[in-house]
């Protein structure tokens, strides 16, 4: 059935029927690529691209042991980030971001699970071979109870805040920390020499390309995060669309990373759930333009088409 | 089994799906339509070439990938032609966005919807939104000290919305997978059907002043 509706300028169009004029879409799709490849040849031999070494969990051990130290306990006794991260990693209680009364994170559940005491600490330890000090302080933790074992993390945790790089090892001010000092001594020695890196990545087979584990130990230490912040790559410095250097990086983030830099998401405790819905919400609006009454008649209004087109007014004219 | 006289045959020739499909494809884009060698008179501006410009770029990208990809994710760190390679990827993909939003503007600021062109807008929107997951998925597969960095950071956005449950910015094997193989698939696939539908519909005709009845 034919029905008849009032011409919408902002849906409708009288198709054309008017003069042709002739086009070589083939020639143009070739032009168009022989000039982008020159370009981007050209930008690659001009300023070729950014490639900062990775840093690994013994690069930040050796640069910086103490950081690593004070890190490494905080994994030991469940108060780093990844300890209390909660789903996709662990089950912390109520940590998850909530959009309104809903946690996504918690809907979701546990994906990938680590546990850092476990995962960071003590399975790597567990690996070494011929280290009597070490097996004997492992022995000790973990015939302690566990109010014995926190007893000993909180003492070492207050006494490697006071911590000092001496002559190639970490000096921690002498505590009643029992045999979690030892530990953590040699953790960093085992990190300092690659050996961790390799335990940590190996844990599920001889292949791996999972650096769940490395990464979030790497991410809960200071080292990584003020080499970020060094390269203006932080949050608060719009660091989701920068690059090390002076590279442009994904300018194209620059509305999502936006948001992160005005109230009320700056100081926002569900900042990332929020930011993430409102991307959605532009996104889908984005896709639904063409039916979104007002969005789809800014173009009409603005007469920005006059300009494009102003070969075809002015002949109309 | 008993033979077919000629009417049968044809009758059933013209049931087949392979028939069918083929009838349906020639009538919905004949050769004029997706190889044209006119175009409307008003398809005078540079804004048109950007288009065109965003396909050379994705070409450039899937060609610098492919050539990365013989040697595998970290031969760009050891090997300067490699580095140069991996140049011309990252510059490529530069472009392709700068042309893609020049080239989106471009058509909102035409009403390139109208005209039952709303498909044809959707498919390249999705493209776009589509095109950012692959950049980012490349982004955090460098190895090196950028792709550490933006997949701790990125964790946290991803995970608030549940999705770390499948997508694990943190593991380097997942992202590159979902970098050089899903993404650029749907990316290709949907550019293919943005095309398909600006060839099919054709280019939006100008704003006209008037307004008036039309049929739907």
């Amino acid at each position: 059935m034919n029905t008849t509706r009032r011409f919408n300028p902002d849906r409708d169009v009288e198709e054309w029927t008017g003069a042709t004029r002739p086009y070589d879409l083939l020639k143009e799709v070739t032009v168009c690529f022989l000039v982008v490849a020159l370009l981007a040849i050209g930008l690659a031999i001009l300023f070729s691209s950014p490639n900062d070494q990775a840093i690994s969990l013994r690069t930040w051990a050796n640069a910086n042991p103490v950081d690593f130290a004070q890190t490494a306990i905080t994994e030991l006794d469940g108060t780093s980030a990844s300890a209390t991260y909660g789903p996709p990693y662990n089950n912390t209680p109520g940590v998850s971001q909530k959009l309104g009364p809903i946690s996504l994170a918690e809907l979701m559940g546990i994906n990938e699970y680590v546990n850092p005491p476990t995962d960071f600490v003590l399975r790597p330890l567990e690996t070494v071979r011929g280290d009597a000090q070490l097996t004997a302080a492992l022995t000790q933790f973990n015939a302690a109870g566990t109010a014995q074992q926190a007893s000993w993390e909180h003492a070492y945790e207050q006494a490697v805040s006071h911590a000092t790089y001496i002559q190639g090892s970490v000096s921690v001010p002498s505590g009643p920390y029992g045999p979690v000092g030892s530990m953590v001594a040699s953790l960093t020695q085992m990190a300092q020499s690659g050996a961790l890196d390799t335990s940590m990545l190996n844990e599920a087979s001889f292949f791996g390309t999972d650096y769940t584990r490395s990464l979030l130990f790497l991410s809960d230490g200071g080292y990584l995060s003020a080499k970020a912040d060094a390269q203006h790559l932080s949050g608060d410095q719009w660091g989701m669309m920068n690059e090390v250097g002076n590279y442009p990086g994904q300018a194209w983030l620059w509305l999502y990373t936006m948001w992160y830099q005005v109230k009320p998401f700056s100081t926002s405790p569900n900042a990332d759930v929020q930011v993430w819905a409102l991307m959605m919400v532009l996104t889908v609006a984005l896709i639904l333009v063409p039916f979104i009454p007002g969005l789809r008649s800014i173009p009409r209004w603005s007469k920005v088409y006059r300009i494009i087109w102003r070969e075809h007014y002015r002949s109309q004219s | 089994m008993s033979t077919l006289d000629a009417s049968e045959t044809q009758a059933e020739i013209d049931q087949q799906w392979t028939t069918r499909s083929r009838r349906a494809l020639a009538k919905t884009f004949p050769y004029e339509k997706l190889l044209p060698d006119t175009q409307p008179s008003y398809l005078a501006s540079w804004i048109y070439v950007f288009g065109a410009l965003t396909i050379g770029a994705l070409t450039m990208i899937i060609l610098s990938g492919a050539i990365l990809s013989i040697e595998g994710p970290t031969w760009w760190h050891t090997s300067s032609v490699g580095l140069f390679v991996n140049s011309i990827h990252l510059w490529s993909v530069e472009l392709f966005f700068f042309f893609m939003v020049i080239h989106l503007w471009g058509k909102y600021f035409m009403g390139a919807w109208r005209g039952k062109r709303a498909m044809t807008w959707m498919s390249g929107a999705i493209t776009f939104a589509i095109s950012i997951a692959a950049g980012f998925t490349g982004y955090v597969s460098q190895t090196n000290f950028d792709s550490q960095w933006i997949a701790t950071q990125a964790k946290d956005g991803i995970n608030s919305t549940g999705a770390g449950a499948f997508f694990n910015v943190l593991n380097f094997g997942q992202m590159l997978m979902w970098h050089i193989v899903l993404l650029p698939a749907a990316v290709i696939v949907l550019v293919g059907i943005h095309i398909l539908m600006v060839r099919r519909r054709g280019i939006v005709p100008p704003y006209a002043d008037d307004s008036k009845e039309v049929a739907s």
